[in-house]
């Protein structure tokens, strides 16, 4: 892999940047998602990842002469689902339609798809880029069918077709041509990605596949309105992949614009050894689909009471739960938008401050500094955290009870992110509880006023900054367990009397 | 045995006086002496038939008997059967030996029914005189120089020449009840959804239908009441009680309206076949039946809309035959491209690739609106015009093909002509709605007309009725093909 | 409106069935009878007419989320061209 430093440019780099000023880069997605059900769209094949080859394709998925499809009710609820979850329109009764084309992974010869009346139209999604809120809308999102997978290594002069995942239910998500740049599109697929994961109908693995992009990216003169050619991109298999890839072809079609040429429309695959598109040597026009409804499946229509009880079983959605963040806790726009960003980091926080019962910008801000760092810093998932809610929960209602001060409750987290202890214990073997018997407190401020009286002078006679000098004496004298604002009141009284 | 009806064999059967290896042997003796004149079957396997005839036996013995336990059954090779090679008339599955069965076959094996033997076809369905197969055309046992029609012809052939008390077929455009008519059998054509096409290799899935063929309708709707019923497997079966198709047999015809649409004589039926249909009718109504002229102003539509739509569905559907994954492979190429094109060159016959070609261009980008969108359109006016109909009659009749069986070859140089053939029974297909047809005469050469019945969705017990009251009058179905004792 | 050789040759492709020269001329000739017998139902007028793509008018039946298959795939590989390791063979597939 290459890094930054060594992207291969395809002309030289200051013309380029001259030159990205006068462009526009488009992108529109569609984006595969693997309904994460149990058996197959139209078989009852099972769809776990990793089986050995072609165990899980069965006599539907080989399309043995004779056999027929039956749609499976989840995959419907899953498409329905994330309709609801985009504010799309639901249609009430979708047409499977049969793409055709010849290819070894596609058993059948065509690809149950939805092409004229898919499921779900419209819907938006929102996303955060550079601070700014903006909203991506949906052109629409289908069911479909997974092709097999073809293995070009291993065999000498021959390709090996392994159908397990051929019939796999996917959700293709198509969005409008509306993101302008890379970073807005990995900013929406992130978006996307949270979002099928947030409402369970996609487990978003995208080392195995279970989520993958094809990007339409054109150029157009920058305030322009109307769209330049587009190219699509495949195999986009990661964020990283889907915005150099996008860089790349950004300049690509610019540098070829800026020297008076045409781009051709065409199918460009991504190469990430090479870090660049380069075309599938396959023209738009040879394509030629024949889509028609298919005949061994009847409309398919969803009931309003079905959509009803799907709309029902939904969660809390992200959008809605920052700004509840936002009205009802009081964080900023920056950290509910942050704290929703996945199902699970949004749900730890959920879990803590139910424990904590408030504190929420207590919370939040340990979520998102200590515990997302130390989590970066180990590579590790929310659910694999040493930290549990209930711990930090802990923690932090020592901190918000003046148990313990802000800069012990540091070495606390990491004390219990390393050894797995509750805080409680942690505090009490490491004495780290703050003095808060007056009494004791009293009687070291007298002692420290007595053997700096010069100090006690200044600070009498208005020189502020004394004062800090004597707290500092009396946090020295009980190894930083006192409480700063009991010692601040303690000397002001005694210094005043 | 060999004139016995189903019916008959059932009464023997149960009653002991015969077993099912008899039978089954006897039937087998005669495919094997005969099928060299006719060409019904492509594919024998004396054991398996032979070791199902003994489970029946043991069955009938334990008192666990049906109807159809022990009777041997020639099933279409259209339908995957177990263990059983199953070409579809094809080069193309020539070496194909089905891994499973098909939900008729299913429901006949779990009746009791033995299989006798996989009958010949054209192939994949695509013809209407079995002369398409590519093993060779089935001849007609009334005169072996003509067709028996298709696309169901081994099956028809088979029952006419005694060589199957019954069959399955199936029916695109046709494929049962035309075979059955230039046969001087009877077949039917179901409600579309009624029974299952899981197992039943594709054609045009819209109008693929699976039905009995037997000598009298009696059998028929004994054979009928196994093979229909709902089937998880297929997304287009209809969900419905199961139906004892024999229910109304014995019911009296008085008051039937049969509807007689002019265009079923005004569109070119030869003259002995309009005769024979005409005293058929005359028949029916010294039974008690009244007719109506009707109109079904679009029929002539029927066969333009239907070689859009069947080719065009057909297109896809043979797409899976690509040599990878099963079946005929081409044995030599140069690359992927070149293996598809030469084994689907290769392994398919003239017809196919004909039909294929057609409904590729059909469904072409720019004609797909002007073609696919406008047949199916028309469709609708057609299944419009058997609506309004059915609302001034119970039953439609006319001759279920234009002429009698017509010689071998005579019109395999000219698809137009062939095509025109179906121009009576592709209007079933088309609206979806149950066809029936009956021997019911013969040309000035000898040979069977049929009478077509069509009814109403769901209508076929109705339809049998009529047809079991017009059989008890009459003793056509019960000539038999020179040679035939 | 009568097809073209390039038209036969375009559709021949698409279906991917090989056709040599003699066999699309005499395609051609037969394509277009059948079309001609097919113009007769261009001419209807159908304004206003639904498609129909189904014989009947119902909708389509779903089945539950659950796994009926089971692994039948050394039945399902025994009558297949070119297998190995569980795999189906074909030519290399350049991309």
């Amino acid at each position: 892999m290459r890094s930054e430093g060594q992207i291969h440019y395809p002309f030289p780099i200051t013309h380029y940047r001259e030159a990205a000023m006068k462009w526009e880069t488009v992108i529109g997605l569609e984006v595969h998602a693997q309904l994460s059900t149990r058996s197959k769209m139209f078989s009852g094949a099972a769809t776990a990842f990793g089986a050995p080859p072609n165990t899980q394709a069965c006599e539907v998925d080989i399309a043995l002469p004779g056999v027929l499809p039956v749609a499976n009710r989840e995959a419907v609820a899953k498409a329905v689902r994330f309709g609801l979850a985009v504010g799309g329109k639901i249609n009430r009764r979708s047409i499977f339609a049969r793409k055709n084309y010849f290819y070894p992974d596609l058993p059948k010869g065509y690809q149950i798809s939805q092409y004229e009346m898919p499921i779900v139209q419209g819907g938006a999604i929102g996303i955060f880029v550079d601070g700014r809120e903006k909203i991506i809308r949906l052109t629409r999102a289908h069911l479909e069918e997974d092709a097999g997978k073809s293995l070009h290594e291993g065999f000498h002069d021959f390709t090996g077709i392994d159908l397990n995942r051929a019939g796999t239910p996917l959700l293709e998500i198509v969005s409008e041509p509306e993101m302008s740049g890379a970073q807005e599109a990995v900013a929406y697929a992130r978006a996307l990605h949270a979002l099928v994961r947030w409402i369970e109908i996609c487990d978003g693995n995208m080392q195995e596949g279970s989520f993958r992009c094809d990007a339409n990216v054109s150029v157009r003169p920058a305030g322009s309105d109307k769209l330049g050619t587009r190219c699509e991109i495949k195999n986009l298999n990661s964020f990283r992949f889907l915005e150099r890839a996008i860089e790349f072809e950004a300049r690509r079609q610019i540098g070829i614009l800026e020297d008076g040429g045409v781009i051709e429309q065409e199918t460009r695959l991504y190469d990430a050894a090479r870090d660049e598109t380069r075309s599938m040597r396959t023209k738009e026009d040879a394509h030629d689909y024949r889509y028609f409804p298919d005949p061994d499946l009847l409309p398919l229509e969803v009931s309003e009471s079905w959509i009803g009880e799907i709309r029902s079983n939904l969660p809390e959605l992200p959008q809605a739960r920052q700004r509840r963040y936002q009205d009802e806790y009081g964080l900023s726009g920056y950290d509910a938008g942050l704290l929703t960003q996945s199902r699970e980091l949004s749900e730890f926080y959920e879990a803590l401050v139910r424990r904590l019962a408030g504190f929420y910008k207590l919370g939040a801000s340990w979520v998102l500094n200590e515990f997302m760092a130390s989590l970066n810093r180990a590579g590790l998932e929310i659910h694999q955290a040493p930290v549990s809610s209930e711990r930090l929960a802990g923690l932090l209602k020592l901190i918000a009870d003046n148990t313990i001060s802000g800069r012990a409750a540091k070495e606390v987290f990491d004390a219990m992110w390393n050894e797995g202890m509750d805080a409680d214990s942690i505090v009490e073997y490491r004495g780290l509880k703050q003095i808060s018997d007056s009494g004791e407190l009293e009687r070291i401020c007298e002692e420290v006023i007595a053997a700096n009286a010069r100090q006690a002078e200044d600070y009498r006679s208005g020189k502020e900054k004394a004062f800090n000098s004597l707290v500092g004496q009396v946090m020295k004298a009980t190894r930083g367990k006192a409480n700063p604002q009991q010692v601040n009141e303690i000397l002001k009284r005694k210094l005043s009397g | 045995m060999d004139n016995a009806t189903i019916s008959s064999l059932s009464a023997e059967l149960a009653a002991r006086k015969l077993s099912s290896v008899e039978l089954t042997g006897h039937f087998l003796s005669r495919i094997k002496a005969l099928n060299a004149k006719y060409n019904c079957f492509v594919t024998l396997d004396e054991e398996r038939s032979l070791a199902q005839a003994r489970a029946a036996d043991a069955r009938r013995s334990a008192g666990s008997g049906q109807p159809l336990t022990g009777i041997p059954i020639a099933q279409k090779d259209i339908f995957c059967a177990a263990g059983w090679r199953t070409t579809c008339g094809s080069r193309m599955l020539s070496n194909f030996v089905s891994p499973y069965d098909a939900h008729v076959v299913a429901q006949l094996d779990a009746a009791g029914a033995v299989n006798l033997g996989k009958t010949n076809m054209d192939e994949f369905a695509m013809g209407s005189s079995s002369e398409t197969s590519y093993y060779g055309p089935v001849r007609n046992p009334w005169d072996v120089h003509t067709v028996p029609g298709g696309s169901s012809g081994g099956s028809a052939a088979a029952v006419a020449a005694r060589l199957a008390p019954g069959a399955t077929g199936t029916d695109t455009g046709g494929s049962i009840r035309q075979p059955a008519a230039m046969t001087g059998i009877c077949g039917l054509k179901p409600t579309y959804g009624v029974v299952s096409r899981y197992g039943m290799i594709a054609f045009a899935s819209s109008l693929d239908q699976a039905g009995p063929m037997a000598r009298t309708a009696e059998d028929l709707a004994l054979l009928m009441t196994t093979m229909a019923g709902y089937d998880a497997r297929d997304s287009t079966s209809l969900e419905r009680e199961r139906e004892n198709y024999a229910r109304e047999l014995g019911k009296p015809l008085a008051g039937l309206r049969i509807g007689l649409p002019k265009e079923f004589i005004a569109e070119g039926a030869s003259a002995d076949v309009v005769k024979a249909v005409e005293a058929a009718v005359a028949e029916l109504g010294r039974l008690g039946c009244t007719t109506v002229e009707v109109s079904l102003p679009n029929m002539r539509l029927a066969v333009p809309v239907y070689y859009v739509l069947a080719p065009a569905e057909a297109s896809s559907n043979l797409a899976r035959y690509d040599g990878a994954r099963y079946g005929y492979r081409a044995p030599e190429y140069a690359d992927l491209a070149d293996m598809y094109k030469k084994t689907r060159s290769q392994g398919f016959g003239a017809e196919v690739k004909r039909r294929i070609l057609i409904g590729t261009y059909v469904l072409s980008h720019g004609y797909y609106d002007a073609y696919y969108i406008q047949a199916q359109r028309v469709r609708r006016l057609i299944a419009r015009d058997f609506a309004e109909v059915f609302e001034r009659c119970d039953v439609i009749m006319g001759p279920t093909s234009p002429t009698t069986a017509f010689r071998i070859g005579e019109k395999m140089g000219d698809p137009v002509q062939m095509y025109l053939n179906d121009i009576y029974t592709t209007p079933a297909n088309l609206a979806g709605l149950p066809g029936l047809s009956i021997p019911c005469g013969f040309d000035a050469k000898g040979l069977p007309v049929g009478l077509q019945i069509i009814g109403n969705y769901f209508a076929e017990a109705r339809m049998l009725n009529v047809a079991h009251q017009y059989q008890r009058a009459t003793d056509w179905h019960t000539r038999t093909p020179p040679g035939v004792e | 409106m009568a097809l073209s050789l390039d038209d036969v040759r375009r559709i021949a492709h698409l279906a991917r069935i090989g056709i040599d020269e003699a066999e699309a001329q005499a395609a051609l000739a037969q394509l277009n009878d059948v079309f001609g017998l097919i113009a007769e139902m261009q001419a209807v007028d159908t304004g206003g007419v639904e498609p129909m793509s189904h014989a009947l008018d119902v909708v389509q039946r779903l089945r539950e989320d659950a796994v009926t298959e089971t692994d039948q795939h050394a039945l399902f590989q025994s009558i297949a061209p070119h297998v190995e390791n569980g795999l189906y063979l074909v030519p290399k597939v350049i991309e």
